[in-house]
């Protein structure tokens, strides 16, 4: 059971949180410009590293506020939590597999 | 000795003799103490066989004596307090305690089952895997399958009460012995949170039964003092009964605790048991060690047990598990053992040692004590089916016999392995100790310590010593003083020669439960499955019951030298939770019954009661199904409502309906994103039937939006995807557009809905004062109007989900059951009736409206069920719009929908039948699709139904075969709307 800060909250247990998948997929704009293989990656393609993860939560039951939280795939460690407008700490990943 | 209990001792050990108990085993009564458990009480009366194994139903006795037993399982109580599997060594004795033996017939000492034990060289491993290949899993089935599973499910649903309880604190300590206790007097000294947690009904592990002298105190004096010093501290929770099962990710470690039985005191004095949810900021695991079994020829015969065990059986319970007894080791622990057994007077035939050179200390104690001792040799195979009655002693070199002990009691010691099952799952790592002839902890992850006998630490004086460490760093006191020292005999080496005997490897047992042999390993290398997990997958050895305690250590060493591999370079298998197994009743805890989900109701339930509703789950929301009226079934009933509905006037409670109200500058463009229709351009006061598609290009949801004004949406999902829907956008406006000045609100449970349907609508709702003029004109198709009842607001949306004039009449909930009462009074004349979600159901597949999810699947697109021009026609972007042009989506042979018609007069029609490809007379046939909704209607006296067919937009007028479950059915492809296509209905 992951512990995880809500910044607006504190520190929650994850069954109150939803996982929101990776952070920061740009669509790619504009959209009916974009050739079908690379409008498929930006739909069905995902980083799946070995390390540090940038990743969307939402505390859905609670406050219901989606924020960024850097967790450690292996360790699951939270490396950090922050809140949508702010910039994503300077963590470097670790070497993907 | 007792002659009721010929095998207690005449004193000691921890058991009450003030307060004798009696139970029954197998239907015979026997007596035991309070501080028994089964096993000990089992032993005491010299019942040898308490089980059968699992595959070869071969007589089995107490291995051991606490939560590595794999042979004594048993099942305990009678009809729902029927319990099966349950170790006889955990189960603590009770007055009254039934118990009996399992997977036996017709009884433990005359077992059918054992024929397959006489045969087995029929079922080795794998063999249940290669009657797949040859001659054919059915011949097998039917008899595997009755053969399988071990105990019975209980008769009945446990009645009894199971609680959770989630806990932070400081630091966890998982094992109550002496490095436990030493951890927590350090972790304890501060005003640290500390919770010690203990499987066993009493704190001291080790020195319950064993002599010791910490502090310059006996072992047992020391450890009453220090429970005392604990109990006393605010900050340090101590747990007995409590068995720390599984760790997870952050160091959530979950327990279960015993609290009270109804079976012990034959009343429900609250929750049996109670799940601990422990979040630790530190973990200490002292969780100790498990004593590995030795192998050879038919090791597996009652009497023969761990040696630890027979220690315990003598210094903890009194009992004496034989009046001979043999003990085979390959290390010097079983001196310790062998001393013990001397001092409690108890006669110890010989020792057979199958080391070498006995260089130990304890070796040379025991010899100048008088004790044989074979040296260089091992036991090489024992007689006596339901208990061992001899032992034939050979050299281990060349395996010829020496000589045959006569004895009733074998004392196996084969070493230990660290109890590492919760270090692992706390992602801790292990690295293979040649020394010890185990895997110790190596890598050891942040905020987590290990302490004791699952550290290495093979004497008393060095478990605490590590225990105290650990309870420091953990955050406790910093000082060194007050660390429990121990006196303790020996220097704690066991030089261990980790070797196994020679002789027949197909009656050497190394999983007891589940009658894996040295055999079984010898074939899984033969057919080459040498990596650990595939062996212990094709063996079965060290699942289901054992659970890596003492079959897997055995089992890859086996692999480990059959493979010509170091044993750490094979590794172990995963050690997964759950350590111990768990009641279902206690993971569930209170989420059962009525309480396993939260059950949604709309705000006129209680009107729905008084028309005799039959209500059903929806989702999450409990509906009426239909209302019945005396003498009707409830077809009739449903034929009634949706006849009703299309001649006179129908109400239908549509509160469940999803709303939420968008609000802001930017609504419009935030709704215009997500719907494939024109938003922009709805005017105020006006409604669209509108569908929201995911990015690829797939519909999610659909509803009615109205703009009530500028920048003020109401819009309608379905009642299933109202959550969903609402906190997909949500994640839309936080997290992709953030710029949109939008505030999203969901009202579904603010407003109670009744919808008014029928071609009398109007002529109802005339009679209503409300502000609102219901005339074609004052309120045409798909427009909203605002009227007002006791000053409070309704709105008026007429829209249709049946195809006929419909008003939704929008109240706040706690007006709702009023307003509803009102309609039907008003209309007595009309005849008015509240319509269920059945009626509704027809009523929307006679006019061939769909339901997203039912008529609509994961592949759906909006040219899919004919709305391809609104997508295509629509200016500007919207979610989902780009993925519609993927090749996929445009690909020839879409499954599109359409309506079905009976070929022939009284034709069927059923739901997820199939359209089979032309040329094919029944199944097997290539599918074109299916029917996704199908009903009588009552008002066309005839079946309709609606399906997705391939390219069924084109084949309209195509007669097409039905595959119905072995019958074949003729359909019309059709369009959708069986009622009233062209609308006319809609627009009076």
């Amino acid at each position: 059971m992951l512990r995880i800060s809500c910044p607006f909250c504190g520190e929650r247990d994850e069954n109150e949180l939803i996982f929101g998948g990776q952070a920061y997929i740009t669509r790619p704009e504009p959209a009916e410009q974009v050739s079908d293989r690379e409008w498929a990656d930006y739909l069905f393609f995902r980083d799946n590293p070995k390390g540090v993860h940038f990743e969307r939560w939402q505390h859905r039951y609670g406050c219901r506020q989606w924020f960024y939280v850097v967790r450690h795939t292996v360790s699951h460690e939270i490396l950090a939590v922050y809140r949508m407008d702010e910039a994503p700490p300077d963590i470097e990943p670790e070497e993907m597999l | 000795m007792s002659e009721a209990q010929p095998m207690r001792l005449e004193s000691g050990g921890r058991i009450d003799r003030e307060k004798p108990l009696t139970f029954t085993f197998n239907g015979s009564q026997y007596g035991g103490f309070t501080g028994d458990t089964l096993a000990s009480a089992l032993l005491a009366n010299g019942v040898r066989v308490v089980g059968r194994s699992f595959k070869y139903h071969r007589p089995r006795g107490v291995l051991a004596a606490g939560a590595e037993e794999c042979n004594a399982l048993v099942t305990v109580g009678q009809g729902a307090l029927e319990e099966p599997n349950i170790r006889a060594t955990l189960q603590p004795l009770y007055d009254g305690l039934e118990a009996r033996s399992q997977n036996c017939w017709p009884g433990v000492n005359f077992d059918i089952g054992r024929s397959l034990d006489y045969l087995h060289f029929l079922w080795p491993a794998g063999f249940y895997n290669k009657t797949f290949i040859w001659p054919g899993w059915s011949w097998y089935e039917g008899f595997i399958r009755r053969m399988s599973g071990l105990g019975k499910l209980p008769p009945a649903d446990d009645p009894d009460q199971y609680i959770h309880h989630n806990v932070h604190c400081d630091v966890l300590i998982v094992g109550g012995g002496p490095a436990g206790l030493s951890a927590a007097l350090a972790a304890g000294y501060h005003a640290l949170r500390v919770i010690v947690i203990e499987q066993d009904t009493l704190l001291g592990g080790s020195l319950l039964w064993s002599e010791a002298s910490i502090d310059g105190e006996q072992g047992s004096v020391w450890l009453e003092n220090t429970v005392r010093v604990l109990r006393q501290r605010d900050n340090v929770t101590l747990l007995t009964n409590t068995t720390a099962t599984a760790c997870f990710d952050h160091r959530m470690v979950i327990a279960g605790e015993m609290l009270s039985d109804r079976r012990v005191t034959g009343e429900d004095e609250g929750p049996r048991q109670r799940l601990w949810k422990v979040h630790a900021k530190e973990i200490v695991l002292a969780t100790g060690a498990i004593e590995q079994p030795l192998i050879f020829a038919n090791n597996d015969r009652p009497g023969i047990m761990l040696a630890s065990a027979v220690q315990q059986y003598i210094n903890r319970y009194a009992v004496a598990p034989g009046m001979r007894i043999v003990i085979a080791t390959n290390n010097d622990s079983a001196y310790n053992v062998a001393g013990a057994l001397m001092n409690a007077g108890v006669d110890v035939v010989a020792m057979i040692d199958s080391r070498q050179n006995l260089t130990g200390e304890s070796a040379r104690v025991m010899r100048d004590h008088g004790m044989t001792v074979f040296q260089n040799a091992i036991p090489l195979d024992c007689r006596g089916d339901k208990g061992v009655h001899s032992v034939a002693v050979a050299k281990r070199d060349n395996l010829e016999t020496i000589t045959t002990l006569q004895c009733d009691c074998v004392a196996m010691a084969g070493g230990w392995q660290p109890t590492v099952h919760l270090f692992t799952q706390a992602r801790g790592r292990l690295r293979y100790d040649s020394s010890l002839g185990a895997f110790l902890p190596d890598v050891i992850p942040p905020h987590v310590h290990v302490a004791g006998m699952v550290a290495g630490a093979m004497t008393l004086d060095s478990a605490l010593e590590q225990g105290w460490n650990a309870g420091v760093k953990s955050g406790g006191s910093q000082s060194k003083n007050g660390r429990p020292q121990a006196r303790s005999g020996g220097d704690g080496a066991l030089r261990i020669e980790r070797d196994r005997s020679e002789g027949r490897s197909d009656r050497q047992w190394i999983d007891f439960q589940y009658d894996v042999t040295l055999q079984d390993i010898d074939i899984a290398v033969t057919e080459n499955y040498t990596s650990v997990e595939h062996m212990k997958r094709y063996t079965t050895s060290g699942m289901s019951i054992d659970q890596g305690k003492t079959a897997n250590v055995n089992a890859l060493l086996a692999l480990a030298e059959r493979t010509g591999r170091a044993p750490g370079e094979v590794g172990t298998t995963t050690f997964r939770p759950f350590y111990l197994p768990v009641t279902l009743g206690a993971l569930a805890g209170r989420n059962r019954g009525e309480f396993y989900a939260p059950v949604q109701r709309s705000p006129l339930v209680g009107c729905h009661e008084q028309l005799n509703a039959q209500f059903d789950d929806y989702g999450t929301w409990r509906r009426p199904r239909v209302y019945l009226r005396n003498g009707e079934n409830e077809q009739q009933a449903i034929a009634r409502e949706a006849v009703a509905a299309r001649t006179s006037v129908v109400l239908f409670d549509g509160s469940p309906l999803g709303k939420f109200e968008v609000y802001g500058p930017d609504a419009a463009e935030f709704l215009n994103r997500v719907y494939i229709n024109n938003v922009t351009s709805l005017k105020t006061g006006r409604a669209r039937y509108g569908l929201m598609l995911n990015e690829n290009g797939i519909i999610i949801d659909d509803g009615i939006f109205a703009r009530l004004a500028e920048d003020h949406y109401l819009a309608h999902t379905t009642s299933g995807g109202a959550n969903r829907i609402h906190a997909w956008m949500e994640a839309l406006l936080q997290g992709d557009w953030p710029d949109l000045d939008v505030l999203l609100t969901p009202v579904t449970s603010q407003w109670a809905n009744v919808a008014v349907s029928g071609p009398r609508s109007r002529d109802l709702l005339e009679q209503l004062s409300i502000g609102i003029d219901f005339s074609a004109k004052g309120v045409p198709h798909m427009a909203i109007a605002a009227g007002t009842i006791d000053n409070l607001p309704v709105r008026a949306l007429r829209a249709s989900f049946t195809g006929e004039l419909c008003y939704e009449l929008n109240v706040p909930a706690d007006r709702g059951a009023a307003l509803w009462n009102t309609l039907l009074q008003l209309g007595e004349d009309l005849q008015v009736m509240p319509i269920g979600i059945e009626a509704l159901t027809v009523l929307r597949t006679e006019k061939g409206y769909l339901h997203v999810g039912s008529d609509t699947d994961g592949c759906t697109t909006p040219r899919d069920i004919g709305w391809g021009h609104v997508a295509d026609g629509k200016q500007g972007g919207f979610l989902g719009k780009r993925s519609l042009s993927r090749p996929f989506n445009v690909s020839d042979g879409r499954l599109e929908f359409v309506g079905l018609t009976p070929a022939q007069d009284g034709g069927v029609l059923a739901a997820g039948s199939h359209v089979i490809d032309a040329g094919h007379s029944g199944a097997p046939a290539p599918t074109q699709g299916y029917v996704t909704s199908a009903c009588y209607s009552p008002n066309l006296q005839r079946y309709v139904g609606l399906g997705l067919v391939q390219n069924g937009a084109k084949r309209l007028g195509e007669t097409v075969n039905m595959y119905d479950d072995g019958k074949v059915n003729a359909a019309v492809i059709s369009v959708p709307a069986a009622w009233d296509p062209k609308g006319e209905r809609l627009h009076v």
